[in-house]
């Protein structure tokens, strides 16, 4: 009898280790002070304006060009990386030649360097003096205060994305399906296209939604080089912060509201098509 | 003869070409811009330009700024982490999205938020002027900016590893008469320190690094409520170019720092750290 009940105890602490309380609550409490309640504070401030307030803001035409100027760079940015993304990843898990290594750890870059930093320094690479923009300027391309300056800048943000998602599903792909490819004839071409790019489509996609949803908020890195011409060359982020300027703070958060609602979206169908393709393997 | 799974040669040398031109053109060119800006009138006008009150007092704000939010956001990972890996509750999923929503707010909207409670035409702005309480366009509101912005970086190391390590260990010294504290310290902390220390070194450099979200909330004023990254904006606008580089590439080396530091800790202590940045 004392066996069984000093058993049935110590059963019970061995499944239960201490601290939950204390480990769960502290988590909830600044979960909830850092990001929910200023989230939700986000998410209802729109309304004070009613829906139709709520509606003209993000449909004034300043802000619809600013919304599309910010989600269209952010799209031409993303399709760029996809193909640099996958040229950089590709050679560097397969190939071998000088500093790679190094090369390697470089693209990581736009993650660790302030993004008004990278913003400084890309202006004035591209600027019409830079070391790019001189030359750029003589074949009559002009980069820096005009929208390709801006998806430069978001290229360069969204670069590690695609790079850091691609690597380790390339370096998991064995000889095997490729090998198999060859022995049946497959010339090396058709071997990529029908073997190797499948394998990876997942990835790649995975990479470049979230180069894309990076790109879409992006500021620091941005508005240097961006020239910020209303109607021409103005992202959304900028103008919640010209809007929180003159203490329009509800439509600030209009703006606000639609690009959250936005990049959520984006996560929401990348976790959809994710589990779509877990559960067809 | 190559091999059936090897690309053709002149594909090899396209592709690292090709890799190495990306790299150059838009990593390194950037960061090599950096540096010769700010010492483009000698290394005198750079350290110059550093000891000016305005620069010290940003670079006194960023690490004063740091000091607050990464203890926090560690603590913050370690609690999410313990809680969620060694336990099981309903809504654990749940949870694990909420930590890494951060991630997918623009930096703007991560400052725009603290204004819409704190500014003046904020929720608890009135009454936060009434009894002469500061929060936005002060230390506080930089420190909610930057903590919601380097939110996740902690936790999302720790879970999966700590994950990975099960609770095998924790539960022999428990069961060994080991307090809940005792047991963190002496079994838990020394297998995930390197992950920790991994999370920590993101955290950071992104707290000290962090333009949007602090740019919005810290009102600018000179000396007072400017971090390094908005001084180099104030500088460069400012026309201050050696200035604006001289800060910038502080900043810079901070960024190469972190990356020599976690490209070291990839690869030593590769077991270590989570299975997600393992090459």
């Amino acid at each position: 009898m004392t066996i069984a009940t000093a058993s049935a105890s110590t059963w019970r602490e061995r499944r239960v280790l201490p601290g939950f309380g204390l480990t769960l609550g502290f988590t909830t409490l600044y979960l909830s002070v850092i990001v929910l309640i200023p989230l939700a504070a986000l998410m209802l401030r729109p309304w004070t304006l009613g829906w139709d307030g709520f509606w003209s803001t993000i449909t004034a035409p300043r802000v619809l060009a600013a919304l599309k100027f910010s989600f269209g760079a952010a799209a031409i940015a993303a399709a760029a990386n996809s193909v640099f993304g996958f040229v950089v990843a590709w050679s560097l898990v397969r190939y071998r030649f000088p500093l790679k290594r190094f090369l390697d750890a470089l693209v990581d870059l736009p993650f660790a360097l302030p993004t008004a930093v990278a913003g400084i320094a890309l202006c004035t690479l591209y600027a019409p003096n830079g070391w790019l923009g001189a030359p750029l300027m003589k074949v009559g391309l002009k980069v820096a205060y005009t929208p390709p300056g801006v998806v430069v800048a978001l290229i360069f943000i969204g670069l590690p994305f695609v790079v850091r998602t691609l690597e380790p599903v390339i370096s998991e792909l064995g000889p095997e399906a490729e090998e198999a490819s060859a022995t049946l004839g497959a010339t090396r071409m058709q071997t990529f296209f029908r073997v190797i790019f499948p394998a990876l489509a997942p990835a790649l996609i995975t990479g470049t939604a979230l180069a894309f949803a990076r790109a879409v908020g992006e500021y620091g890195s941005v508005i240097f080089i961006a020239g910020n011409l209303p109607m021409v060359s103005e992202i959304a982020p900028l103008l919640i912060v010209i809007k929180l300027e003159q203490f329009n703070y509800a439509g600030a958060a209009a703006i606000g509201v639609v690009m959250l609602l936005a990049s959520f979206a984006i996560i929401f169908a990348l976790n959809a098509f994710q589990s779509f393709l877990a559960s067809r393997r | 003869m190559r091999a059936a799974t090897e690309d053709h040669p002149i594909t090899k040398l396209a592709l690292s070409t090709a890799t190495v031109g990306l790299i150059v053109l838009f990593l390194v060119l950037p960061l090599i811009t950096v540096f010769s800006n700010a010492l483009a009138k000698g290394f005198g006008e750079a350290f110059a330009a550093l000891r000016d009150p305005d620069a010290l007092s940003a670079i006194e704000l960023t690490v004063e700024t740091a000091l607050i939010v990464v203890p926090l956001n560690a603590l913050f990972g370690i609690c999410a982490a313990w809680a969620i890996t060694k336990h099981q509750f309903p809504g654990k999923g749940v949870l694990v999205t909420l930590i890494d929503m951060p991630f997918s707010v623009s930096p703007v909207i991560a400052g725009l938020i603290f204004m819409l409670l704190f500014g003046m035409q904020g929720w608890l702005g009135p009454w936060l002027r009434d009894h002469d309480i500061k929060i936005v366009f002060a230390l506080p509101g930089i420190v909610l900016a930057t903590a919601f912005v380097s939110f996740p970086f902690v936790a999302r190391e720790l879970i999966p590893l700590m994950a990975d390590q099960g609770s095998d260990e924790e539960q022999a010294a428990v069961s060994l008469g080991a307090t809940g504290l005792q047991t963190f310290l002496r079994v838990t902390l020394p297998n995930i320190k390197w992950g920790l220390l991994y999370g920590v070194l993101l955290c950071n450099a992104r707290a000290m690094g962090e333009f949007g979200a602090v740019s919005v909330v810290s009102g600018h004023i000179r000396g007072l409520t400017n971090t390094m990254p908005l001084q180099v904006e104030v500088l460069y606008n400012d026309y201050q170019f050696v200035g604006a580089f001289a800060v910038a590439s502080v900043l810079a080396m901070l960024a190469i720092v972190t990356l020599i530091v976690k490209s070291f800790l990839e690869w030593r202590y590769a077991d270590e750290i989570a299975a997600a940045h393992r090459h």
